[in-house]
């Protein structure tokens, strides 16, 4: 299997992701600059976190029409599997491949700290190996991140069993101290209705490595890993 | 023919909009105490070459809806005049 990391002018967690893929979990990485349009032969894309044309206009908003984006779309339509992490999530959903926008949080503050996801569904291929009665522990950093859809497409994903991943505390309950950026009710990570596409706030790569003291990241690297290689 | 637009793009109504309503409790600050509802948004100004202002507009209603707004969280309305 061969992974895709893409690097957008501004992205600053290529190199992280790339770190998780290659070194802990030993798997054929390559970066793709945002200006080709050649995925190399990629099995699973990458859309990493950082600032993408420096968050101009909306997060997100320039990066979706990078010239790479046009085979990444392409790549996903046709059922390729595709994850956007923080900004990448943002990117997908300016590009319209997951469902929502991300608002400003409602603190309008930049938020870097560690939080607690719980995965709220083992049918997607980031999350089948993960306990979803566990909180998970993992970082996010994010200045937009307060997840919004209209009503319809709410029902849409809860009905599709779309959802996740949402915020909770470190015992797992979803509440609404928990929920940092003031997501519609707690979402941290929603995939598309082909269950291919996958976004998420939260950075499972800098929770992946145990110099880190924390390795929560890893279940989602390992669900992946397990549905790929079967 | 050059055309100048001018774009207003607004958090939608039914979002909350957390800068507007820290202004809109500064206003009382300031002793304003009759100015509530402060939403904020964006000016966006640009110049069009077009055949005609039909056209014009056209372009620009395409740039609004593909790039400038996001109609998920944002509405946008715009004024066109020939310079």
């Amino acid at each position: 299997m061969k992974y895709g990391v893409v690097v957008f002018p501004g992205s600053n967690c290529d190199q992280d992701m790339i770190y998780v893929l290659e070194h802990i979990l030993g798997q054929q990485v390559v970066k793709l600059w945002h200006k080709d349009t050649d995925l190399q032969g990629c099995d699973f894309i990458v859309l990493p976190g950082g600032f993408s044309f420096g968050d101009y206009l909306r997060s997100g908003a320039i990066a979706r029409f990078s010239p790479i984006m046009t085979s990444v779309i392409d790549f996903a339509n046709k059922g390729g599997y595709l994850l956007g992490v923080c900004n990448g999530f943002q990117i997908l959903t300016e590009a319209g491949l997951v469902p929502g926008a991300l608002l400003h949080n409602t603190s309008r503050k930049f938020i870097c700290k560690n939080v607690h996801i719980k995965a709220a569904t083992q049918n997607s291929l980031i999350t089948n190996s993960i306990d979803l009665t566990r909180a998970l522990k993992i970082p996010i950093a994010h200045g937009e991140g307060n997840y919004f859809t209209d009503a319809d497409t709410l029902k849409l994903l809860q009905d599709k069993d779309q959802i996740l991943f949402h915020y909770c505390d470190e015992n797992g309950n979803i509440t609404p101290e928990s929920n940092a950026n003031g997501s519609l009710q707690n979402i941290a990570g929603v995939c598309n209705a082909g269950r291919n596409v996958f976004g998420m706030m939260p950075h499972p790569e800098r929770a992946a490595d145990l110099e880190l003291n924390n390795t929560d990241g890893l279940q989602i690297f390992e669900s992946i890993l397990t549905l790929m290689h079967s | 023919m050059k055309f100048q637009a001018e774009i207003n793009v607004m958090p939608k109504k039914e979002i909350l909009d957390p800068q507007g309503k820290a202004v809109s409790s500064s206003m009382k600050n300031l002793g304003l105490t009759t100015i509530q509802n402060v939403r904020i948004g964006k000016h966006i100004s640009l110049e069009i070459t077009a055949d005609s202002e039909a056209q014009a507009k056209e372009l620009v209603d395409q740039a609004c809806k593909n790039l400038l707004a996001n109609l998920i969280m944002e509405s946008y309305e715009f004024t066109i005049v020939a310079c």
